[in-house]
């Protein structure tokens, strides 16, 4: 019972996902595009926690904690790019 | 135009120890699951890198006075001292050795010289990252 709500969940999480997809293909302007991977990021983590329970492993639960790092620096870098120009700065006191 | 980072800055200030702290995690946790040098120093380098989003490289390099190719020469020297090592016991090159100790807090551990090698990775990996992106980031 409790295997069969963990793949509704899973198939629920993917529509998501597909759903996320559409959005950065389609999306007219490149904010929608970043805001869209940083939430398939979010749900990539949903993915890897329930295939962690599962495959009945913890293995796996580094790799959650990892992909929410990265997809915040990545987040953070495409902003940064989008405001200002360029990612790492040589001196902002300018 | 001067813009206003004060929300990504003081988030990134409460961030970086978290990020560090899971790279130290990851490092020693490699020799019983999942983990490692690689990986270790990648985090470790990524934690720099969302410094240096934040602020810039003048900050950061006053911040952190590191030279990024000496950190890949420190961690060579390690790796090659490490397999060297063994030469001395008379046992063949990159021969490992560990022993069971009990420390004060940590209680029996095993001390391992796998780490010495794991630690010239991690440097490796922190320095051949930070060398790559600190001299794109340079180049006008």
């Amino acid at each position: 019972m409790f295997e069969i709500l963990l793949y509704i969940a899973l198939f629920l999480i993917t529509v998501a996902m597909f759903g996320l997809i559409y959005r950065v293909i389609k999306g007219p302007t490149t904010p929608d595009r970043v805001v869209a991977l940083d939430a398939l990021g979010i749900t990539l983590v949903a993915v890897i926690a329930i295939l962690s329970i599962i495959l009945r492993t913890n293995a796996f639960l580094d790799i959650i904690l990892l992909i929410g790092i990265l997809a915040f620096i990545g987040t953070v870098a495409f902003s940064k790019y989008l405001e200002k120009g360029e990612v790492i700065e040589n001196d902002s006191n300018l | 135009m001067k813009t206003n980072n004060l929300i990504l800055q003081t988030a990134t200030k409460i961030l970086l120890f978290v990020i560090v702290l899971f790279s130290i995690y990851m490092f020693f946790a490699g020799h019983y699951e999942p983990g490692g040098g690689f990986i270790g120093g990648l985090m470790t380098s990524g934690a720099i890198v969302l410094l240096l989003i934040a602020y810039d490289i003048k900050t950061v390099s006053k911040a952190l006075p590191f030279d990024y190719k000496k950190v890949v020469g420190v961690g060579l020297l390690f790796a090659t001292g490490t397999a060297a090592g063994g030469l001395l016991f008379g046992k063949p090159l990159l021969t490992h050795w560990f022993t069971y100790v009990d420390l004060p807090l940590l209680g029996k551990t095993s001390l391992h010289t796998a780490v010495l090698f794991d630690i010239g990775v991690y440097l490796v990996v922190i320095g051949t990252t930070m060398t790559i992106i600190q001299t794109i980031g340079e180049s006008e």
